[in-house]
């Protein structure tokens, strides 16, 4: 039995120890529940951009005379947008080591570092939308046009949103130090901030990059 | 185990977007690598859009791929969704999301690209109105 046992933890990378652990285990830590039922909230999320998404790929061609995106998308802006959430992704990353070897100072820096490229994410995004209704190319111009802010405008939405959870975050974690149900917060603010740059990776593709091709 | 959350016996699970590695270097080097995956996909995006030297019927296909590839690498470096059996629950649910995404694109694209193909022109119709 012992042998057994043994022979099981050299080909165990997971340390599961075969079925003892399962027969002794109780319930799932707080953290896992918690990271888990937010899990569940990002990937609903992302099931109601889906729609979004559906929407505009259907409308894509419906602009009633009006502008199409090759006339008003301009992939450098884009560019540079993508490139800061990206980066914020990044530094979300490391804020999250931070917080795991509980530096206060380097969670902080990483933490104003996100928020930095979030806001000037945020910004290029709000030029970008009010330099379109300017030029005549509101949401109320053409279906597509609809469309797009709709998806478009839903995605800064988050961003934002994120961008006050990241603001709550460094002031609660500089409040009350890296406490356990502080550090669920960080870890679903995590979920959240990396989601919203995958959903973001397909924003790019399909409204910008395949939107100014057709 | 994982980053010194050991509340209970976490043996079985893991919460996403927590990791198996241990020590900052290289889990700050697990982030550089999925940084750098995904600065090549885009920047590999951005110019395939731009570019006259692909065949142009194939540029919509191929950045669905790299978009695609690009949603893996941050869910395999930034989320740290494995397919260990910790994962089994995380890549379940994940797995069920892109499923319902899957049919809920397809689905609309499929039916409305029929109606399209179906439906009488709208100048016509209105002319069937007079």
């Amino acid at each position: 039995m012992t042998d057994t046992t043994m022979a099981l933890a050299g080909s165990d990378p997971h340390q599961l120890g075969g079925m003892a652990a399962i027969a002794h285990s109780g319930p799932a830590s707080k953290r896992i529940v918690t990271g888990y039922g937010f899990w569940i909230f990002i990937l609903s999320d992302m099931v109601m951009f889906s729609a979004f998404f559906a929407t505009y790929a259907v409308l894509l061609g419906q602009t009633a005379g009006g502008p199409s995106g090759r006339e008003l998308f301009d992939l450098r802006n884009v560019a540079i947008e993508t490139g800061f959430l990206l980066a914020s992704s990044f530094t979300c990353g490391l804020a999250s080591i931070a917080a795991d070897i509980r530096s206060a100072k380097w969670f902080q820096i990483a933490m104003a570092v996100t928020c930095v490229l979030g806001l000037g994410f945020l910004i290029i995004e709000g030029r970008e939308f009010a330099s379109l209704v300017a030029r005549g190319a509101g949401p109320t111009r053409s279906a597509f046009l609809s469309a797009f802010f709709t998806l478009v405008g839903c995605h800064g939405l988050h961003v934002s949103a994120g961008i006050l959870w990241l603001l709550t975050m460094m002031a609660q974690v500089f409040t009350k130090g890296f406490r356990a149900d502080i550090m669920r917060r960080v870890l679903c603010f995590a979920l959240f901030w990396h989601a919203l740059d995958i959903i973001w990776i397909a924003v790019f593709t399909v409204v910008y990059l395949l939107g100014s091709a057709a | 185990m994982s980053n010194g959350h050991q509340e209970i016996d976490d043996r079985l699970d893991l919460a996403p977007g927590d990791e198996h590695v241990e020590g900052v270097g290289s889990r700050v080097l697990g982030y550089l690598t999925g940084l750098g995956l995904a600065i090549l996909l885009t920047a590999t995006s951005f110019f395939v859009a731009g570019t006259d030297l692909v065949w142009q019927p194939s540029i919509p296909v191929a950045l669905v791929v790299l978009a695609i590839a690009q949603m893996g690498v941050h869910l395999v470096f930034f989320l740290h969704i494995t397919t260990g059996p910790d994962n089994a629950n995380n890549v379940l649910a994940l797995a069920f999301g892109v499923l319902i995404v899957l049919l809920v694109i397809g689905g609309s694209l499929w039916i409305m690209a029929n109606l399209n193909h179906n439906m009488m022109p709208m100048d016509q119709i209105m002319q069937m109105q007079r």
